[in-house]
């Protein structure tokens, strides 16, 4: 999905009176809130009921299900909140290409499971101009041969730090890269739970 | 080679592996939950489909958005207006549930703010390394503990490996040497180590508080002092285990028994630094420096004695603190000059996990018994700390002496110190408050806080204004 504008902010993504939530999913269905409805959203609302703005490209049907988000410059600036990945994600993009991102943004995407790829602004010019002009348009992200390949068989290259696309080609999170040592915390919490086992279960 | 600090033991004992960059993985013991901070974590655990390491060390209770009144806490779940705070906690409710996770509800007599309820149950041990969703966490190192506040997506990281990710701190010692003047108490003593460091002062370190006038705290002072450790910028404060600790945690709920109580007790008598320790950094106190204190600004270390005067940023020769003060007098609507004891007040706040202990509650009927609040205060709330609180309290009758005295006897939570309930502070009034943070806005929009003990809050009820809590015990003795 091409989305044509430049500097779109985390607000931009997830308006922040979405932010009161207790959950990291289910943010999907306001991804972009303010320009993909008409009213004003509430968290908690009904948003199936919501007048949909027809203008703006995310409601049309042609790009229904898409999992590649096409961005321009310095996108996911603003405010540091995580609610912007876990919005993107639950929408189901896995993939952003564009010229350049905000920092913490960018950290963010990695941190939730989304590759952001950056390309010569040159290229994502391209690449708009071929999503805009064919519906259907597809093209396929190797993470591991590092390229993008498009319809016409040619491929585009793209950079990506090692040890980040590591953790996304085996689904890791902090998280996931801590329970890599789950042999270490086993042996030490058995030795742990030896000498000290007043720590374990002892309860009222 | 030097001996090792109380923090290096702790620190070793529960090192699991240390990576090339320094970062450490460390085995956490406590896990403490409240509905704030939670919510997204146990969320994150379900889209991973991952389940707790060990729900056994995960310790639940609601606190933040608990109201205080009787007549909403008949209502239960329901007494919560605010939806968005109802959701929360009965999200706490269900998680707990749904993860196997002990959590005393808010309809639990033992129910309570996080930081009180884990000490009285003896949920939080020496020795153990604690952690929780907020930064007042730092309280449970009175009890010889490696404790701090973490983030939620560490909650998560937390539930889900046992581990945190971490480095080393440096090491402090702050030592008040001496005994404590009648009077002053442990909050007093705390703010007058933040008036001297500052608020960066421990930034990087973990404090450990030591001394003649920390040791004959009892625990429950130990925990005021090691509450606003935060507050003078280190994540976690720390006290060595004597005496008083063992004697503290005896016969609590979760603390072991018989045959496993002697030999705990025999391991955690070895929880104090080594004498030959080594610390990057010593402040030293006199404790008969320390008379009751106040703070006059927005950030806990402007603070002055109750004999002095609200400082002249015109004399403050630091150009950027000379700022804050402008900025801090501004918000407050205070002048330069004013003597402490001329500060108007128009609210009172007794609570928090700084100050709503058992001790405090009587250390502040103590004070008020036998009076009347001043006609000039709006609104006088006394917060005990938890369920079992209330009811020592109510048992020793402290209850009929605040009420007689006009006070309000509300039931346990956080309430007034952050005003996430409905216990707010009105614009433009001034508080006189047992919490741990006066800036902008904390206890209501526009409200004006200043940071006290319990005594002192008590004696500025009665007065209306500031007044040595000194003078007014010397009265009764006579
Ligand atoms: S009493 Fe105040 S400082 Fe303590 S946990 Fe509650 S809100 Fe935080």
């Amino acid at each position: 999905m091409p989305l044509d504008r430049a500097n779109v902010d985390t607000d931009f993504i997830i308006p922040k009176q979405f932010l009161k939530s207790i959950k990291r999913s289910g943010f999907g269905v306001n991804l972009f809130d303010e320009h993909r409805y008409l009213d004003k959203g509430e968290p908690g609302r009904d948003n199936s009921q919501r007048p949909l703005n027809p203008d703006f490209v995310m409601n049309q049907p042609r790009y229904k299900g898409a999992s590649v988000l096409v961005a321009r410059e310095n996108f996911g600036c603003g405010s540091s909140r995580e609610h912007a990945p876990w919005a993107l994600d639950d929408y189901g993009f896995r993939v952003i290409i564009a010229p350049s991102y905000a920092d913490i943004f960018f950290n963010n995407c990695f941190k939730n499971g989304i590759l952001p790829i950056v390309l010569d602004s040159k290229i994502v010019d391209s690449i708009f101009a071929a999503v805009e002009a064919e519906e259907g348009y597809s093209l396929t992200v190797d993470l591991e041969q590092q390229k993008i390949e498009l319809p016409s068989g040619e491929a585009i290259p793209f950079e990506v730090d090692s040890f980040r696309k590591y953790c996304l080609m085996n689904g890791l999170d902090d998280i996931g890269l801590t329970l890599q040592d789950a042999d270490k915390i086993k042996n030490f919490e058995q030795r742990w739970r030896g000498a000290s086992p007043w720590y374990f279960g002892v309860q009222g | 080679m030097a001996g090792k600090t109380l923090y290096d033991k702790l620190w070793d004992s529960h090192l699991v592996t240390q990576r090339d960059d320094g970062t450490a993985l460390i085995y956490i013991d406590r896990q403490l939950i409240h509905e704030v901070t939670s919510p997204q974590a146990f969320e994150g655990l379900r889209l991973a489909g991952r389940l707790p390491w060990r729900a056994d060390a995960n310790f639940a209770t609601p606190d933040h958005n608990i109201p205080t009144t009787k007549d909403e806490r008949r209502q239960g779940l329901e007494g919560i207006k605010d939806p968005v705070s109802r959701i929360q906690v009965t999200t706490l409710d269900d998680n707990c549930r749904e993860f196997g996770i002990f959590e005393l509800d808010m309809n639990d007599e033992r129910q309570g703010i996080v930081h009180v309820v884990g000490p009285e149950q003896g949920a939080t041990l020496p020795g153990m390394t604690i952690v929780c969703g907020d930064s007042h966490t730092s309280t449970h190192g009175a009890l010889g503990a490696l404790a701090h506040g973490i983030g939620t997506s560490e909650v998560e990281h937390v539930m889900a490996t046992q581990c945190l990710l971490q480095t080393k701190m440096k090491n402090m010692l702050i030592r008040v040497d001496g005994r404590l003047n009648p009077g002053v108490t442990a909050k007093d003593i705390v703010l007058a180590i933040i008036g001297e460091i500052g608020t960066a002062g421990g930034t990087g370190y973990t404090i450990e508080f030591g001394g003649e006038a920390i040791m004959s705290l009892s625990v429950e002072g130990r925990m005021t002092v090691c509450n606003m450790a935060i507050e003078a910028g280190a994540r976690a404060g720390l006290i060595a285990v004597d005496q008083t600790t063992l004697e503290y945690i005896k016969g609590r709920p979760f603390a072991p028994k018989g045959e496993m109580w002697e030999q705990a007790s025999v391991a955690w008598r070895e929880l104090v630094s080594d004498s030959d320790a080594h610390f990057d950094r010593v402040v030293v106190i006199d404790a008969a420096d320390i008379i009751p204190q106040v703070t006059w600004g927005t950030s806990p270390e402007m603070v002055a004695p109750i004999t002095g005067e609200i400082p002249d940023p015109d004399k403050e020769s630091n150009s950027s603190r000379a700022a804050n003060m402008r900025q801090a007098l501004k918000y407050m609507g205070l002048k330069p000059g004013t003597k402490i004891t001329d500060i108007q007040l128009d609210c009172i706040f007794i609570g928090s996990c700084t100050n709503s202990r058992i001790e405090d509650l009587r250390a502040a009927a103590a004070v008020v018994k036998g009076h009347k609040v001043a006609s000039t205060v709006e609104m006088a709330l006394v917060v005990p700390g938890s369920g079992l609180v209330k009811k020592q309290a109510e048992a020793e009758g402290l209850d009929k002496i605040f009420i007689e005295a006009g006070l309000e006897w509300r039931e346990p939570g956080c309430s007034m110190c952050l005003a996430m309930n409905a216990d707010q502070l009105g614009a433009g009034k001034h508080c006189a408050s047992t919490s741990n943070r006066n800036f902008e806005g904390r206890q209501g929009f526009g409200g004006r806080t200043h940071l006290v003990s319990p005594a002192m809050a008590a004696a500025a009820a009665i007065n209306g204004h500031f007044v040595d809590v000194r003078d007014m015990l010397l009265t009764q003795d006579r």
